[in-house]
């Protein structure tokens, strides 16, 4: 211990005998949930590259994700936010409403060219206070083997993925699997089939989200989709579609690594199904938005340049690549549409995906615990559809 | 007692000594008295900064519309009680409590039923004992996230070891037991594991509580010709209640609090199956960010805790004074 603290007393004092500045460079501290591999390297570094480009230090903290925001409020109430905060774009309005958060345009961070629905993701009362340099979505991912052994094509109507999904449902597999959890990413696998179909977050017990949560219930009990998937996560569901448990799946861009390295796996990735031909597919928007908490006025402003660098072209796309993100520069992602076919859908879904906190804002953690409270009320069979969501929607008022 | 009372003494001669006899008798108990509340202090210190602010700041939450804007500026509009009302009027709180008193009281009496037979047994002398009483320690050892998540596959209805085995001795039902994802089934399920947790912790205490017992009251039983039950009833029972109190009391403290294991086994689900006081607790906080209700909730927990405490204290003076006359 006393050799430790001799040994760094040393090294600070040789610093500032030798280094034109007297404090040395500026050591900014970046704190993610990026702990698996390949994101935790691949933004480890760029933040490295930018951090040199930018003249300072970063250090790279990956909390697991289940811990970001508690230790992120946390860190809130006794002010020592980090210098760079990555945070999942839901719980952006949870933070920026504290006023603990930098707006990125006086920051002068530059926003042009970002799809304005990623822009609309990371503000908080008409100001942006975070920005993603990668976003993603969910989509269909289907067994090309299986789909083409019983003779179909990727469903593309509510109708068809039904039918669909009993025609692939044999003894040893399921048709379909989705997240039903409800720890957020069962909501967000919902959405799809509840905003496709006119479902409005404010209305949760609407005929549009009734219809809805009777497509998904229904395919529960007709044993098209396990009855296990209200305690499945995405990672859960990807682990059954590789195992050839699930012969289609809803998932997203960032197990695309996964699956390629499953051996004799041979999937595709296709729009998900929409409620009649012909309508558009409404997606939530995903991803990660990076922000600058208040800091010093050094700190901050390095800490902007360092998420303006995140931000270029060049580094989205090095992102995209390595771990499956789209880049939120249209330009960026259409160069990445044209190089990753596999991503290619994902950059169409995107330009119109939508934010889950554009309408509701705050709220939208209540609600999509409510949301989730009755889609496992409805496919455990504890109650129906439509009586499920009147008491979600009373529990989402009263919230 | 007997220390407490000899401490100060020793201080007041020690103070005659240097005062002299100008020390009359009421400033002497004026010093006896500071003397006592010194000692008292570490204690008292500890005890306000570590309980009392904690828990002081949670029922002021309690009664403040608490948002994550409060944690950074530390403003909070107090609202009376609305947030008691809201966490009553939820439809939900019923269901909790019920949930709550369930899970405590099957956890316990699992978890105490289990670690008292396999402390009898390993009372006993055989080769081995020491190692497999060891081993069995182990889900103690073992972080509970992750024992929590072997768990959750484990019960896993299609692909889960248990149902497997289950189907192989032909006791399960068509499709398996629906472990974690049936409503009816779910809070049982994290039961189960809690029990499993809380063997280890049960065995270790009533163990040594055994091991405490004079064998020579086994012999003079064997002696008389006294049955294995009536040896139970007479000696091994009577004698091991305080070792028994403890295991109720801080069993219970340790189960009405969990929240780890649900969380990672059913996530309080499905539908709020699964749901606890404790769990619910949390996932108001930091889950949908409503911090005075999940203070509120939080200190509806501390008051069964509190009541549950009292219980047995009265209790515990009772079986003292009965055990100082006998």
């Amino acid at each position: 211990m006393a050799a430790g603290v001799a040994l760094t007393a040393g090294a600070c004092s040789s610093g500032a005998a030798t280094g034109s500045a007297p404090a040395g460079p500026l050591t900014l501290t970046a704190t993610d949930y990026y702990t698996s591999e390949p994101m935790h390297s691949a933004v480890g570094s760029i933040l490295t590259s930018c951090a040199a480009s930018t003249g300072v230090k970063v250090t790279h903290v990956s909390v697991a994700n289940p811990q970001l925001m508690p230790k992120a409020l946390q860190q809130l109430s006794s002010h020592t936010l980090p210098d760079l905060l990555m945070l999942d774009n839901p719980s952006l309005q949870q933070i920026a409403q504290t006023g603990a958060l930098v707006p990125l345009d006086t920051a002068g961070v530059d926003l042009s060219g970002v799809y304005p629905s990623i822009l609309s993701a990371g503000s908080y009362q008409g100001k942006v206070y975070g920005l993603a340099p990668g976003v993603n979505s969910i989509a269909l991912f289907y067994n090309k083997d299986m789909l083409s052994a019983a003779g179909i094509k990727p469903p593309t109507t509510w109708a068809e993925l039904t039918a669909d999904a009993a025609k692939l449902t044999t003894p040893k597999r399921y048709g379909f699997a989705m997240s039903a959890d409800n720890d957020g990413e069962g909501a967000w696998q919902y959405l799809p089939f509840f905003w496709s179909n006119g479902g409005d977050l404010q209305h949760l017990d609407a005929a549009p989200s009734v219809q809805s949560l009777q497509l998904v219930s229904g395919l529960v009990k007709s044993g098209s989709m396990s009855k296990s998937v209200v305690t499945w996560a995405q990672s859960d569901v990807n682990d059954q579609f590789i195992a050839g448990k699930a012969a289609m799946m809803i998932n997203g861009p960032w197990q695309f690594p996964t699956l390629d390295a499953a051996k004799g796996l041979h999937y595709g990735v296709a729009p998900i199904p929409v409620p009649t031909a012909g309508a558009a597919v409404k997606v939530p928007l995903g991803g990660e938005v990076w922000t600058v908490p208040v800091t010093s006025s050094a700190k901050e402003k390095a800490a902007a340049k360092v998420l303006a660098c995140m931000n270029t072209g060049a580094n989205q796309v090095a992102l995209a690549k390595a771990a499956g993100y789209v880049p939120s520069l249209q330009s960026a992602a259409a160069q990445v549409a044209k190089d990753t076919p596999a991503l290619a859908p994902f950059v169409t879904e995107v330009s119109t995906a939508l934010s889950r906190t554009a309408v509701v804002g705050t709220k939208y953690p209540a609600i999509a615990t409510a949301l989730e409270t009755a889609m496992q009320s409805a496919l455990t069979g504890a109650a129906s559809p439509q009586a499920a969501l009147t008491t979600a929607q009373s529990a989402a008022t009263k919230g | 007692m007997t220390q407490v009372s000899t401490i100060p003494g020793a201080r007041a001669a020690g103070s005659m000594r240097a005062g002299g006899p100008a020390g009359g008798p009421r400033r002497r108990r004026r010093q006896e008295r500071l003397a006592q509340w010194l000692f008292l202090a570490p204690a008292l210190l500890y005890l306000l900064a570590f309980f009392g602010y904690p828990i002081a700041r949670n029922v002021v939450m309690g009664f403040q519309d608490y948002s994550t804007a409060s944690l950074y500026t530390g403003q909070a509009p107090f609202t009376g009680w609305s947030n008691y009302q809201a966490v009553f009027t939820s439809g939900l709180f019923t269901k909790l409590v019920l949930n709550t008193a369930l899970f405590t009281v099957a956890s316990m009496l699992g978890q105490f039923v289990i670690g008292m037979a396999l402390a009898l047994f390993f009372n006993r002398r055989f080769p081995l004992n020491g190692v497999i009483r060891a081993l069995l320690l182990l889900p103690w050892l073992l972080p509970m996230v992750a024992s929590a998540t072997v768990w959750r596959w484990m019960l896993g209805q299609d692909t889960g070891i248990v149902n497997r085995i289950l189907e192989g001795l032909h006791l399960a039902p068509a499709g398996g037991v629906p472990w974690l994802s049936s409503v009816s089934v779910a809070l049982v399920s994290v039961t189960l594991v809690n029990i499993w947790v809380g063997i280890p912790f049960n065995l270790a205490i009533l163990y040594s509580g055994l091991k405490e017992i004079p064998p020579e009251l086994y012999e003079a039983a064997a002696l008389d010709g006294v049955g294995p039950w009536s040896r139970f009833r007479y000696i091994t029972w009577p004698l091991l209640r305080p070792v028994v109190t403890v295991v109720v009391v801080l069993g219970f403290i340790y189960t009405v609090k969990v929240i780890d294991i649900i969380l990672v086994v059913t996530g309080g689900g499905p539908a709020d199956a699964s749901q606890t006081l404790a769990v619910q607790s949390y996932q108001l906080s930091f889950k949908t960010f409503l911090f005075g209700q999940g203070a509120a909730m939080g200190n509806v927990l501390i008051l069964v805790s509190l009541l549950f405490a009292l219980v047995y204290l009265r209790f515990n003076r009772r079986a003292i004074l009965t055990e100082g006359e006998s």
